[in-house]
């Protein structure tokens, strides 16, 4: 085991990837001598040549669409997009594309892409940079959606991302990037589509992912200070949804309470409680509940920002609410 | 004497009216290989003919036609190696057929039933096939460019003597990734060739509304490729500039730019009447300029075809294509729980809960 940061432990799959597999490359916009807008592949190119590491014309769209086309190509290359913001601009790549590739084509055209990128807020960079847009790529037929939490699971998702022949988007929390963790740096990849039980519990479930994990951890130590026993389940995976291990959870724990840094309207939030209520219903004991960014554009200012995202302090209050009554 | 013309905006020309060619473009191709073209332009013409004709009796959903386009379909077509990849756009199906896919299978894809290998889910005129390296075109206008551009990459990256030919109407130069597709092919001079079917029309809104450019071709010293502005009714020199830039990205030379002028001389699909945007005198005017007739007019200066040649060779090709659409017609629909099949690899859960689900219910009502 070896003490990493988030950004070390996606860096050091990469490497990984990058040197292992001839066929791989990284590709994006400042990927290469600037070392990616979050550092992450910082060092890569000086390591491993241009021929692996591929700075491109600054357009999210070709170098999303040129990553399509290289993957139908027979290379392996994985996209790095500054952040889920800027993504917007290859969204006709990714959904009417690369997710519907293979379907389109009765399964003669295989499009196996990565793409990574950063999401969500806390670092005062506003509204462009900050949004949580995760569940937009959730919603695809066609694409895997992952979200990793921990430094461990940043190094095995993208192993697995890497390894799976299905396009798969990776979304790192801006937040994350300082964590530190110990990680095995031998271990293979996680499995897609599980979903990990983080802290044991037997009153309440909070089910959080990315950059709300660590808030939803904390929030289950205050709460059991309370004598509320809180369970904290990371989901890792957005899309497939485990929706096996959220049941599971939650027909032992009877609550429910999902934290999501997206919009609570038309959210992930609303997808998780929408199947739980379809499946354990009778189960339930009380109303879910989910806690989600206000509804508004994310603003610079520190404070505005707090007050738009999920607190530590917000997920206590709910999930005393949904125990409690 | 007059300066010559650049590239990009003179004409580049084969075929002349009175039936010879220009020696200094010929590419001189032996016999069989042009009575084999125009055995597909003949081909394409009927069958496109024949499909429109399903459409308007309700047997098949949709379908847009390349007539008067023929040429650049045909010509790119016999230029590309097998191993060269086409990502098209809406006006190049029938290069499938030119580089061996079975007629049957591609009238199957029409129907969308259980012979067609892309298993009933993409539109027609929107056709593909692994087998002769055809990707499917995306109906939003533009995303293929940027994945001709990646594919071409990969191959030079992976040193394959592949050429990835990507291609769009004249519509698609207003687009972002037509623009930043050039500029990605010229900064990483990939193995490419983008063909632009400048056809005067996208829908209804003519070239004029498209750009103020004094052609599309000169659009490529933008992004430091060269551009050639080709006769897209001229089948040999469709072929031979497609050949000689496929030959050029082949030896690592990089990327070119073609504009294939031409003309829509249908309409843009079973959906529109092209009446009401435009003079029927235009359209006219066009058909004089008619590929087939062009190319015609060469073989029969070169003794190869006459009407009696014709007349047998319409007869053979209508047999064949009857005798497709016999085969095809009426066959089976793929099982309605195939559509969970190759959203994935694999099917997750939630897929296999629906397909469960579906099998469930109610039968859907067949279409048709």
């Amino acid at each position: 085991m070896t003490r990493l940061t988030y950004r070390e432990a996606v860096r050091g799959a990469l490497r990984q990837i990058l040197a292992s597999d001839p066929r791989a490359f990284l590709l994006g916009e400042d990927v290469g001598k600037y070392g990616g807008a979050y550092a992450v592949s910082k060092g890569l190119l000086a390591e491993l040549g241009p021929a692996k590491v591929r700075d491109t014309p600054l357009c999210e769209s070709t170098f999303v669409g040129a990553g399509i086309g290289a993957a139908i190509g027979g290379a392996r290359p994985i996209v790095e997009v500054m952040t889920v913001n800027f993504s917007l601009l290859a969204l006709d790549q990714i959904v009417n594309n690369a997710a519907t590739l293979r379907h389109m084509s009765g399964g003669q055209v295989a499009v196996p892409l990565v793409v990574r990128m950063a999401t969500g807020a806390g670092r005062q960079l506003a509204a462009q940079h900050s949004h949580s847009l995760e569940n937009w790529y959730a919603h695809v037929p066609g694409v895997k959606v992952v979200a990793p939490a921990t430094p461990q699971d940043a190094r095995d998702l993208l192993l697995a991302a890497y390894a799976d022949p299905n396009p798969v988007f990776v979304f790192e929390h801006v937040l994350s990037y300082p964590l530190e963790g110990e990680v095995d740096e031998t271990s293979g990849a996680a499995p897609l589509g599980r979903a990990i039980v983080r802290r044991a519990g037997t009153q309440l479930t909070i089910v959080a992912w990315g950059g709300s994990l660590p808030k939803a951890l904390a929030a289950a130590e205050a709460l059991a200070a309370e004598g509320v026993d809180a369970a904290v389940i990371d989901l890792r995976t957005l899309r497939p949804l485990d929706l096996e291990a959220i049941g599971a959870s939650v027909r032992a724990t009877r609550r429910l309470l999902v934290v999501d840094e997206g919009w609570k309207t038309g959210s992930l939030a609303g997808e998780i409680v929408a199947q739980v209520v379809e499946t354990v219903f009778f189960d339930l004991d009380a109303p879910p509940a989910r806690v989600c960014s206000r509804e508004v554009p994310i603003p610079y200012a520190a404070h505005l920002e707090a007050a738009a995202l999920p607190s530590v302090e917000r997920i206590v209050a709910a999930g005393r609410g949904v125990v409690r009554g | 004497m007059t300066a010559p013309t650049a590239p990009d905006l003179g004409l580049f020309q084969v075929l002349r009216d009175d039936g010879s060619t220009d020696p200094a473009t010929d590419p001189f191709l032996p016999q069989d290989t042009l009575l084999r073209m125009y055995r597909e332009l003949r081909r394409v013409r009927l069958l496109e003919v024949r499909m429109v004709a399903l459409q308007r009796q309700g047997r098949v959903g949709f379908y847009g036609t390349c007539t008067g386009q023929e040429a650049t379909p045909i010509g790119v077509g016999f230029a590309a190696d097998p191993g060269d990849w086409v990502f098209p756009a809406l006006r190049e199906s029938a290069i499938m057929l030119v580089r061996g896919f079975p007629l049957d299978r591609y009238i199957a894809q029409v129907f969308g039933n259980e012979l067609d290998v892309l298993k009933g889910r993409q539109m027609p005129s929107h056709m593909s096939a692994r087998q002769v390296n055809q990707v499917s075109w995306s109906s939003c206008i533009g995303p293929q460019i940027p994945q001709a551009v990646g594919a071409a990459w990969a191959a030079k990256m992976r040193r394959r003597s592949m050429v990835a030919i990507g291609f769009m109407g004249d519509g698609a130069t207003s687009q972002p990734d037509f623009h930043n597709a050039m500029n990605f092919a010229g900064v990483f001079k990939v193995p490419c060739v983008l063909v632009c079917q400048n056809n005067h029309w996208s829908i209804s809104v003519p070239t004029s509304r498209q750009t103020s450019s004094a052609t599309l071709a000169i659009k490529a010293r933008a992004y430091g490729l060269p551009g050639v502005r080709v006769d897209g009714n001229d089948l040999l020199a469709v072929y031979r500039a497609t050949a000689d830039a496929a030959a050029r990205a082949r030896d690592g030379g990089g990327p070119t730019f073609l504009e294939c002028v031409t003309y829509r001389i249908g309409a843009h699909s079973t959906s529109d009447d092209p009446t009401r945007y435009r003079s029927e005198a235009e359209v006219e005017e066009w058909k004089k300029r008619d590929p087939l007739d062009r190319f015609r007019r060469y073989l029969v200066h070169q003794g190869l075809v006459d009407d009696a040649h014709d007349a047998q060779l319409d007869a053979e090709i209508g047999d064949e294509i009857s005798a497709a659409i016999a085969a095809v017609e009426g066959r089976a629909n793929p099982p309605r729980d195939s559509i969970f099949d190759d959203v994935y690899a694999r099917p997750p859960w939630h897929l296999e809960e629906q397909r469960r689900e579906l099998l469930a219910g109610p039968p859907a009502p067949s279409h048709g």
